[in-house]
């Protein structure tokens, strides 16, 4: 893939990330602070099927965008072809681990597993 | 009778005539071949308020220790070979005056981001073939020299787009500057980008397209951090800094 075309993931899921983050702070400030991490409030945001979609979504954008943002500085650090080879395909492999992860989490409380 | 002759100093009283000062000139010397390690030097020379660096440079080297290793030519400005490290900032030599630098210890370093030859002589192998691998020529199919086209006229505003990167005189001191140089050896570096957008934004120019694709890599352009200190090192007023971002333009999509 063409350098420009990652960055303009990279800047597209940054935008991404700050929208979504936004309406789910505000989100939470529909109850008191202490009210919104009570067990019953999060297990509900999680059979909220939109709610669950934009969790989803943050995961996916922070994800892409993080591991994107870790490649890049550690090219920066070092250089050499092997090295930059495990790099690339060792911050995909985080990116497809950590959704995968996030995503069971989501599913299981959503279906209340 | 004789004539009395009014010293400059009598003249103007403010004026210091400063031919007894000097200075403490620190040069740090190196060769990769023999040495383990870089150890300063360091000389005492006269100054005057005129003297630039390399003018104090030279007097060492005449006078006092001819080994120094320097690269100079134009002595004005015009040529980027004595680019080097004059009390930490990258500066040309004989563009920086002993009186600007407000020290009475002047220190003289290889610039950063280049292999050391010896002393203040650095390699600009790497420099010279990232210039030349973004191709800094006019690229065209149809041949300037012929009967209906003699040459290609453009508008002020069109030569207004390029003209102040085509001031480059490649004297490696952006690429000394920079933060990213000093991590990522294969970064492309923002002497080469600047002359890429100089050609790219040439209205003469046909070679957009394989420029763009040379610097969207992943040691080009996008491994600025546009931390600007090329910009504010360059001799000839040049702003690679803005250039890479307008180069950037060309790849997001936001210029034509």
């Amino acid at each position: 893939m063409q350098e420009s075309v990652i960055m303009k993931i990279h800047y597209g899921t940054a935008l991404g990330a700050v929208v979504l983050v936004a309406i789910h702070i505000l989100f939470r400030m529909t109850q008191n602070f202490s009210e919104s991490l009570q067990y019953e409030s999060v297990i509900a945001n999680y059979h909220f099927l939109p709610y669950a979609i934009m969790l989803e979504l943050i995961l996916i954008l922070l994800s892409v965008h993080g591991f994107n943002g870790l490649r890049v500085i550690l090219l920066e650090l070092k250089q050499g072809v092997g090295y930059e080879k495990a790099v690339n395909y060792g911050c995909i492999a985080a990116i497809a681990v950590l959704v995968a992860y996030g995503s069971r989490t989501i599913l299981m409380a959503g279906f209340g597993m | 009778m004789a004539a009395i002759t009014p010293k400059l100093s009598d003249e103007f009283p403010s004026t210091i005539v400063s031919s007894t000062n000097s200075v403490t000139l620190r040069i740090l010397k190196f060769n990769p071949k023999t040495d383990s390690a870089a150890t300063f030097v360091e000389f005492k020379v006269p100054v005057q308020k005129w003297t630039t660096v390399l003018d104090v440079i030279l007097a060492v080297k005449q006078h006092l220790d001819p080994s120094v290793a320097v690269r100079y030519s134009c002595r004005q400005a015009s040529c980027g070979s004595c680019g080097m490290k004059i009390n930490g900032r990258p500066s040309l030599a004989c563009y920086t005056k002993i009186s600007e630098l407000n020290s009475n210890v002047v220190t003289v370093e290889p610039m950063d981001n280049f292999p050391i030859l010896r002393d203040l002589a650095v390699d600009f192998t790497q420099f010279f073939s990232a210039h030349k691998k973004l191709k800094p020529y006019i690229i065209r199919d149809d041949s300037e020299v012929t009967e209906d086209t003699k040459e290609f006229l453009q508008t002020p505003k069109e030569v207004e787009e390029y003209l102040q990167f085509s001031y480059c005189i490649k004297c490696g001191l952006c690429n000394s500057a920079c933060p990213t140089m000093a991590t990522d050896s294969s970064f492309i570096g923002p002497q080469a980008l600047a002359q890429a957008y100089r050609y790219v934004a040439d209205n003469r120019d046909n070679g957009k397209k394989d420029r763009l694709k040379i610097i969207d890599d992943s040691h080009g352009i996008w491994r600025c951090h546009f931390a600007g200190s090329c910009s504010q090192v360059c001799p000839k007023g040049v702003d690679p800094a803005m250039g890479i971002q307008l180069l950037r333009g060309y790849l997001l999509g936001f210029r034509k």
